[in-house]
């Protein structure tokens, strides 16, 4: 049962087979027999869940017309703020918290009567790539436990390939729910920026942060994409305009006659010879499913890395100044006669990993006088000219494609001591959120070298989701049609207990 | 070529407000040189004729009707508070003691 796809355990529980206390349970004893080792998840909300699940059974015994996805489970990355549950974001200076409010994206999903299983892993603050950032430790990708399973959000992909969730919510500041999805065989969307609320959402960098859905599927992902975004006034940046009939586009999935842009700065050098194969096969197939194939160029989406280092870590700079051990968190030093300047600085020495701590000085370097234009002033421009690159790719085609990442799954500790490095598995997908524009990846097969997932990245303008999900059905389709079976059945059965 | 000595980062570490060892001064000048040398590229391309981009939304001084709505009772407010006294924050002495 924990292998179908949400929308077809929606099926289920809705034609009275199966319950959503049955189905919750077969979650949890996943959970149980294989988070050990592939660690998903910093907290199992076991009582929470099932209570969820019994009170949505009841309501379906009453006759109550419920949410597409009501009673499926989900596990949600532990950026996002629940009431009552341990959140962390990954850091030690927010452990044991447990948050007075739920963040709007929580909200939706229990109006949704959508069952959240628990809290999962992630890079520190969501800075990182591989989750090893996080202060409880990795998480092993289920494709080989020795790799990584992307960042920030690897905690919701490793979930999903695991099979330890249907579903799952992740965040995108820089590519952390498209690169886990690609490296995991998983399909991960960054809405539009402001398509999604980020109320309760842990700030690392406003200006660029969205949450967005999480899942095995290109349909299941249109389905949790509808049930989270919308305006939200108590987001001053969400944006007032109708949803994207997403689920819609994921049901169709028809390409005909659409302008599929190839984006030529995004391939080549630097880019592992499997991913290139997977990447013109889908290209392939698309071309066959009746899209237009064309080339497309943004000169400067080369500046884009360089840009995301001075403008994320800037704004987390000043984001993060909110940890400062008065109010909530950890708080180190408060000895007779600490001042709170001492008890602040030991604070956020403990509390906060070396990666935080790195971007927490080049961002206080970067919005420095006498640096301030040089640097972030610089970088602010760079985004000006990577949204005219956009605009003026996206008067010749409807959608624009690339690689997600330049390579597969990583060794754990591989790039760990090498933040340069690190940092350029994100080349493929800072473009987008430079510019504020919606992102898809979705599986497009396995590297021949070296068997692991390799993910195609999928661009549409601003408030046109709803492209990207027809595009990634088709592709979708087109590929299940050539494997026989989804692609997570390829991935290694896991040992469990 | 752009480089942060460990006293620059010491400095840095204090507007932050994060203690820092010796060690770590010395590795993070370290690597902030290699880093800070990679993102000055944006000043390629960075002319004086392109306008900067703070935001991908353009917005500007978002309202909403000022109504009062339920908000958290103190102990709420104060159920993550590391210290408490008398339903308030209790926090370390912030000015300095008077003569």
């Amino acid at each position: 049962m924990i292998r179908l796809s949400a929308s077809e355990m929606a099926a289920k529980l809705a034609n009275g087979e199966t319950t959503s206390v049955e189905l919750t349970q077969a979650h949890l004893d996943r959970i149980a027999d294989v988070d050990t080792d592939v660690h998903a998840f910093l907290f199992v909300d076991t009582e929470g869940a099932l209570a969820q699940a019994a009170a949505v059974d009841a309501k379906r015994a009453a006759g109550a017309k419920l949410a597409p996805l009501a009673g499926v489970p989900l596990a949600l990355k532990d950026v996002m703020t629940q009431k009552g549950v341990p959140t962390t974001a990954g850091s030690k200076i927010l452990e044991g918290w447990r948050p007075p409010y739920d963040s709007t994206v929580v909200t939706h999903l229990k109006n949704n009567d959508i069952v959240i299983l628990g809290k999962t892993n992630m890079d520190e603050f969501a800075m990182g790539s591989s989750t090893e950032n996080s202060a409880y430790g990795p998480t092993h990708n289920p494709w080989d436990l020795t790799r990584i399973p992307g960042g920030s959000s690897g905690g919701s992909s490793a979930a999903l390939a695991a099979f330890e969730a249907p579903l799952a919510i992740g965040t995108d500041t820089g590519g952390s729910i498209r690169q886990p999805a690609a490296v995991t065989g998983t399909v991960g969307v960054k809405p539009t920026y402001g398509g999604v609320s980020r109320f309760g959402l842990i700030a690392f960098s406003s200006s660029l942060d969205q949450a967005g859905p999480c899942a095995r599927s290109v349909l299941d992902a249109a389905l949790l994409h509808e049930a989270i975004a919308g305006h939200d006034p108590k987001d001053s940046t969400s944006i007032n305009a109708p949803v994207p009939q997403v689920v819609a586009a994921a049901n169709s999935g028809d390409v005909k006659g659409m302008k599929i842009g190839v984006v030529k700065e995004l391939n080549g050098d630097g880019y592992q010879s499997g991913v290139r194969t997977r990447f013109e096969e889908s290209l392939e197939l698309l071309a066959a499913a009746g899209a237009e194939i064309v080339e497309v160029s943004a000169p400067n989406f080369e500046y884009a890395l360089a840009a995301y280092y001075l403008i994320a870590p800037s704004e987390c700079s000043s984001n993060l100044a909110r940890f400062d051990a008065m109010r909530y968190g950890l708080r180190v030093g408060d000895v007779d006669g600490a001042s709170a300047e001492s008890v602040m600085n030991l604070t956020r020495e403990v509390g906060f990993g070396r990666e935080v701590k790195r971007r927490i000085i080049l961002g206080t370097y970067a919005l420095s006088s006498g640096y301030y234009d040089a640097y972030y002033g610089s970088a602010q421009k760079v985004r000006t000219l990577i949204t005219q690159d956009f605009n003026k790719a996206f008067e010749k085609c409807d959608v624009m494609v690339s690689p997600t990442c330049p390579t597969t799954a990583f060794k754990i500790g591989e790039k760990s001591n090498d933040p340069i490095a690190m940092y350029l598995n994100d080349i493929a997908t800072i473009p987008v959120n430079m510019a504020g524009i919606g992102g898809m990846s979705l599986p497009s097969g396995l590297a021949p070298e070296d068997g692991l997932p390799v993910g195609f990245q999928i661009m549409a303008p601003a408030m046109a989701d709803q492209r990207m999900y027809l595009v990634g059905a088709a592709l979708e389709a087109a590929l299940l049609t050539k494997w026989g079976a989804p692609l997570l059945s390829q991935a290694p059965v896991l040992a469990g207990k | 070529m752009s480089s942060l000595s460990s006293d620059d980062v010491a400095n840095l570490a204090r507007l932050a407000r994060i203690q820092m060892s010796e060690e770590e001064l010395v590795s993070f000048s370290n690597e902030f040189t290699v880093i800070l040398n990679a993102v000055a590229r944006v000043q390629e391309v960075a002319g004086a004729d392109v306008e900067p981009t703070s935001h991908p939304l353009p917005l500007r001084n978002v309202f909403r009707p000022d109504v009062v709505v339920p908000s958290f009772t103190p102990k709420e407010a104060l159920s993550g508070a590391p210290a408490q006294e008398e339903s308030r924050f209790r926090v370390p002495q912030i000015l300095g003691e008077e003569a």
